[in-house]
């Protein structure tokens, strides 16, 4: 295989498309974000229930690609029990790894995230990739809205 | 249309198709991507452009530039005679009576816009315009405007799972209320050849004027607006190897003549002081300020080099690449084909159990095999088949058979990666 194609679908990103970790709604949720990806039809629902400032649970839903689905379910696994301050730090983190020129990001810090840097070689991709991030943003703001776009 | 039936299905092989020598035309075709030569399937998105097509807009630029029908001086003058000359090429391409029916505008979407905003000016609370479940959002949308203005009701005539246009329930559909009926020629989407002259004649039963999208039609067939005794066609050139920006409204003179005004600016009037402006006469009178001449002039050429290729030839060259496709992709485990309808574009959508479409864009790019991957902005279509996105593989007649077998084996491949 090319290893391009190789670096961006590793076996990790195509685990996690097919068995996805925490792939549930989330009856008691205390936040909701609906976000779509209306260039490639990618929607998704973050669940979060917060409990002062830590993550207590944190769930998706929806449908998309391996890169979308495995981003969102490696971003689940990561920020159960988090803090607020945690989450928004590796929101920026994984930004930095996806969209930065030259990112200078702690690798061993975003471990298995790590994952999606394969992506990066792939601008059309990047977006399938930060789709779950944003919704989590919205989720961690202040405020009511509650939709994201990626277009 | 009288052609569609003796073409469609019709496989006789008198006149030998040479898709290599058509390719030279082509310079964009003759490029690697990532490594492999490239397979350029993404043609209902938008075509490539033969060389003369290229030359001619370049020519334009570096010979004849000026601002049309706005100047005495030499190249002013054959600015505007090109420009013109061009609106009298696109006349005789669909077989319309009379140049003043074609308007030039920036294409297909602009031309429906444009309806939604004059044609529609004329609806009333409670009147309806009758779409099809197979549009393209730029058939959809701007009604839909119109609608959330004016109280006008959008109805939708159901299709059947093979992709074809449920012509009963559409019949059903029109009433005393229907004021317009929009559709789409060939689905961008399943390819699929819609009976539009019945269509038509259905709704002129009915006294209510056809608009039909064509889009998708004009680089695959032979179009002839007044067999089709359509009231209003569009297509855009970018669609027929021509140069984006620029495409055409057709309409009935008697229809054209009656709308109202759009856009108002330069060149769309007759007389203006500041109490009162009058009005340039129909087509001028819908191309306010300075238009796209370069483009109508690539547009002009591009339907020269159509004309001057076998249409049959061509047509059957697609056909039987069409027919391969859905053989080769029928044999791939997991692959499903969306729609199977009788008559049928070479345009073919299919999804994979198992692998999204994105990730299947992505692993046939590295192949070198261009295809179009999302929902090809027929979101209602999608919902129909309860499917987020497909991968769509649309075919011209400067591809090839092995081109087809790249894909199915590209296709292989991403089975390999991705499930």
């Amino acid at each position: 295989m090319n290893t391009d194609l190789a670096d961006l679908y590793q076996e990790l990103i195509l685990d996690h498309n097919r068995h996805p970790s925490n792939f549930r709604t989330m009856e008691d949720a205390t936040r909701k974000v609906e976000a779509d990806n209306p260039l490639c039809g990618d929607r998704l629902c973050l669940y979060v229930r917060l409990e002062g400032e830590r993550i207590a649970d944190i769930s998706f839903q929806g449908s998309g690609c391996a890169i979308s689905m495995a981003s969102a379910s490696l971003l689940t696994e990561r920020l159960i029990g988090a803090t607020r301050a945690e989450a928004e730090a590796l929101f920026q983190a994984v930004h930095e790894l996806l969209t930065a020129a030259h990112p200078s990001v702690d690798e061993e810090a975003l471990d298995k995230l790590m994952a999606l840097a394969g992506v990066r070689q792939y601008p059309m991709r990047v977006k399938c990739a930060t789709l779950s991030w944003h919704a989590l943003k919205e989720a961690l703001r202040s405020g009511n809205s509650d939709r994201v776009t990626t277009e | 249309m009288s052609v569609s039936a003796t073409r469609f299905g019709s496989h006789s092989s008198e006149q030998a198709w040479n898709a290599d020598t058509v390719r030279r035309d082509f310079p964009s075709l003759h490029q690697e991507v990532h490594g492999k030569p490239l397979a350029y399937l993404d043609n209902a998105a938008t075509a490539q452009k033969p060389r003369s097509v290229i030359n001619a807009v370049a020519d334009f630029y570096r010979r004849d530039n000026a601002n049309a029908h706005r100047g005495v001086h030499a190249l002013a003058e054959r600015a505007t005679t090109a420009y013109e000359g061009a609106r009298e090429r696109v006349r005789r391409f669909i077989h319309a009576r009379s140049a003043r029916e074609i308007v030039f505008l920036r294409g297909t979407t602009e031309a429906i816009n444009l309806l939604a905003n004059t044609l529609g000016r004329g609806f009333a609370d409670g009147d309806e315009v009758l779409l099809t479940a197979m549009e393209h959002h730029a058939n959809i949308v701007p009604w839909q405007l119109l609608a959330k203005r004016s109280g006008v009701k959008l109805r939708v005539a159901p299709i059947t799972p093979e992709g074809e246009l449920d012509m009963e329930a559409l019949e059903g559909l029109l009433n005393q209320r229907t004021r317009l009926v929009a559709v789409t020629h060939v689905s961008n989407v399943l390819g699929t050849v819609n009976p539009v002259q019945e269509i038509v004649r259905l709704a002129h039963r009915h006294g209510v004027p056809a608009l039909i999208d064509g889009a998708q039609a004009v680089p695959h067939l032979e179009v002839d607006v007044q067999a089709l005794d359509c009231d209003f066609y569009c297509f855009s050139a970018h669609k027929m190897f021509g140069p984006t920006g620029i495409g055409v409204l057709y309409g009935k003179a008697t229809l054209l003549d009656a709308l109202p005004p759009w856009q108002g600016g330069g060149e769309m009037i007759r007389r203006v002081t500041f109490e009162e402006t009058l009005y340039a006469e129909a087509p001028w009178r819908f191309e306010a300020g300075t238009q796209h001449i370069a483009g109508a002039v690539g547009l002009a050429a591009a339907i020269d080099y159509l004309e001057d290729l076998s249409r049959d030839a061509a047509l059957r060259h697609e056909q039987a690449l069409l027919e391969h496709a859905r053989v080769r992709l029928g044999e791939l485990p997991g692959l499903r084909i969306i729609g199977h309808p009788g008559k049928q574009a070479a345009v073919v959508s299919f999804v994979m159990q198992g692998a999204h479409a994105h990730d299947l864009g992505t692993v046939l790019d590295h192949h070198g095999v261009a295809v179009r991957t999302g929902h090809h902005c027929a979101m209602p279509l999608m919902d129909f088949y309860g499917l987020p996105a497909t991968t769509r593989a649309s075919m011209a007649f400067y591809n090839t058979i092995e081109e087809v077998d790249r894909l199915a084996e590209a296709l292989r491949h991403a089975r390999e990666v991705l499930i």
